[in-house]
């Protein structure tokens, strides 16, 4: 559940921008969330939810763009696609594989006024 | 967490601190909730400039953690907000690229900012601190019952005298870790995280500032049991180290694969039992190696004190890195004293 407190991580973002942007309301939030990030999506927006009512994003949308996962395979010398940290290389099926990227929690744009 | 100004984990307890916090937000409405404080601490709070909740609607409802419910109406200023204070504001640069004036203009804010920004830039200044004094931080997580705490007595008794030692206890409630570390004779202080399941930095922060550990010591910190949470939340430490023990499924660091790839160290704790389960080690190490190929595995007794020797021993090879590091920024800054000296008294001469 460390969901609420990145959904608080948002709205500490949101709220620092409107200061320097000037905004008033946020009427759509983006997020970037990455497959190897430890954050669940759904969990995210139920959270999200809760913790924005009586503030400045309140009934905002949140849509989240998930981005994939990948992963420097040792035996193959190269970058593969990674769907868990568990998996294998998808070419060499080895496990020899140091997750690389998809691990970002990211607040990418927001559409205000 | 204060569900209405979101200010920080609201039942956060840091043993030793409290005292209560009053926020007054735009409408006159005044909340008051506990905060752990004191009076010298240097972490900075935005707290009275978050407060602005602009409100669209007439009827506005408060949800305060006990579950009261406040409704209130609030008096909106008619007027047409342009905000022409803020940066970078360009009317027709709306999706709409509509040049209407006074017609309402949504625009999108490119933000790409790391929601963990808040807890990392804590993380820094916590590491920044334990750099400066050769403090060698650990962050200790694992499941509840994994043996944590009878692990870091046993260790703190083995380092007795060898090196100072200090201890972050963070548990949802009581204080009966913290007790158990002080009976060793270490400096302890519990992090009580109320409902929050796991440490954040600026808890660690505030709970160092108290703690106050020696110059070249080791600062333990246990995390709150749990295989999940904690993997996010950077803390300013030198490693991670998960702690796994028998009596749990071999499978966990592939059920749990962000805590196992977060740590730098897994200890296997509890192999005296070994003999009496059907714990398969080879197969739990070929899983945790598969989500981080570079995991240093220690199989370690805290009851037997087997697998004590390399796991000190690790300890103590961090220990005299972290003492050097500390050296030598000293040493440095000592030669360019001397050099800004001799150059003013060049310039004198």
């Amino acid at each position: 559940m460390h969901e609420m407190s990145l959904a608080e991580g948002v709205l500490q973002v949101i709220e620092d921008y409107a200061r320097k942007e000037g905004y008033r309301r946020v009427k759509t939030v983006t997020l970037e969330i990455g497959r190897l990030s430890g954050a669940e999506p759904e969990a995210m927006r139920f959270c999200f939810d809760a913790v924005v009512r009586g503030t400045l994003a309140d009934g905002a949308a949140l849509e989240i763009v998930e981005t994939g996962g990948s992963g420097w395979c040792l035996a193959c010398g190269k970058t593969v696609p990674l769907e868990a940290r568990y998996d294998p290389c998808p070419d060499c099926g080895g496990y020899q594989v140091q997750a690389t990227g998809g691990m970002e929690m990211r607040v990418k744009e927001l559409e205000v006024e | 967490m204060c569900t209405v100004c979101g200010c920080g984990q609201g039942e956060t307890k840091i043993e030793g601190e409290s005292h209560e916090h009053t926020h007054v937000h735009e409408d006159g409405t005044v909340y008051s909730h506990s905060h752990g404080h004191e009076e010298e601490h240097h972490h900075p709070h935005d707290h009275d400039e978050a407060h602005a909740h602009p409100h669209e609607s007439q009827e506005h409802l408060h949800v305060h953690d006990d579950g009261t419910v406040h409704s209130h109406g609030h008096v909106h200023e008619g007027g047409h907000h342009h905000g022409h204070e803020g940066l970078d504001i360009h009317f027709g640069h709306g999706p709409a690229h509509a040049h209407a004036p006074g017609m309402s203009q949504a625009r999108m804010v490119q933000i790409e900012q790391d929601i963990l920004s808040k807890n990392d830039a804590y993380a820094g200044e916590n590491r920044r601190l334990f750099q400066e004094h050769g403090i060698f931080a650990v962050n200790l997580v694992s499941s509840p019952g994994s043996g944590k705490t009878t692990l870091l007595v046993r260790t703190i008794s083995a380092l007795k005298g060898r090196h100072p030692v200090a201890v972050v206890e963070g548990d949802q409630q009581t204080s009966n870790d913290a007790d158990r570390i002080r009976a060793t004779g270490a400096a302890a202080i519990q992090v009580n995280t109320g409902k929050g399941c796991h440490l954040d930095a600026h808890m660690v922060g505030h709970a160092v500032e108290r703690l106050k550990p020696a110059d070249n010591s080791l600062l333990m910190i246990e995390n709150v049991g749990n295989l999940v949470c904690p993997a996010a939340f950077d803390l300013g430490e030198a490693h991670k180290v998960a702690i796994l023990s028998t009596t749990e499924g071999e499978d966990k660091p592939l059920k749990y694969p962000d805590m196992f790839a977060a740590a730098d160290v897994m200890l296997l704790n509890k192999v005296d039992l070994l003999p009496h389960l059907q714990f398969n080690v080879p197969l739990c190490i070929e899983y945790a190696r598969r989500v981080n190929p570079n995991l240093r595995v220690i199989l370690i007794s805290a009851l037997s004190g087997e697998g004590m020797d390399e796991w000190l021993g690790w300890l103590e090879d961090n220990l005299k890195a972290a003492a050097a590091r500390r050296e030598e920024t000293v040493a440095q800054l000592r030669q360019r004293v001397a050099a800004l000296e001799a150059e003013v008294a060049r310039l004198k001469g």
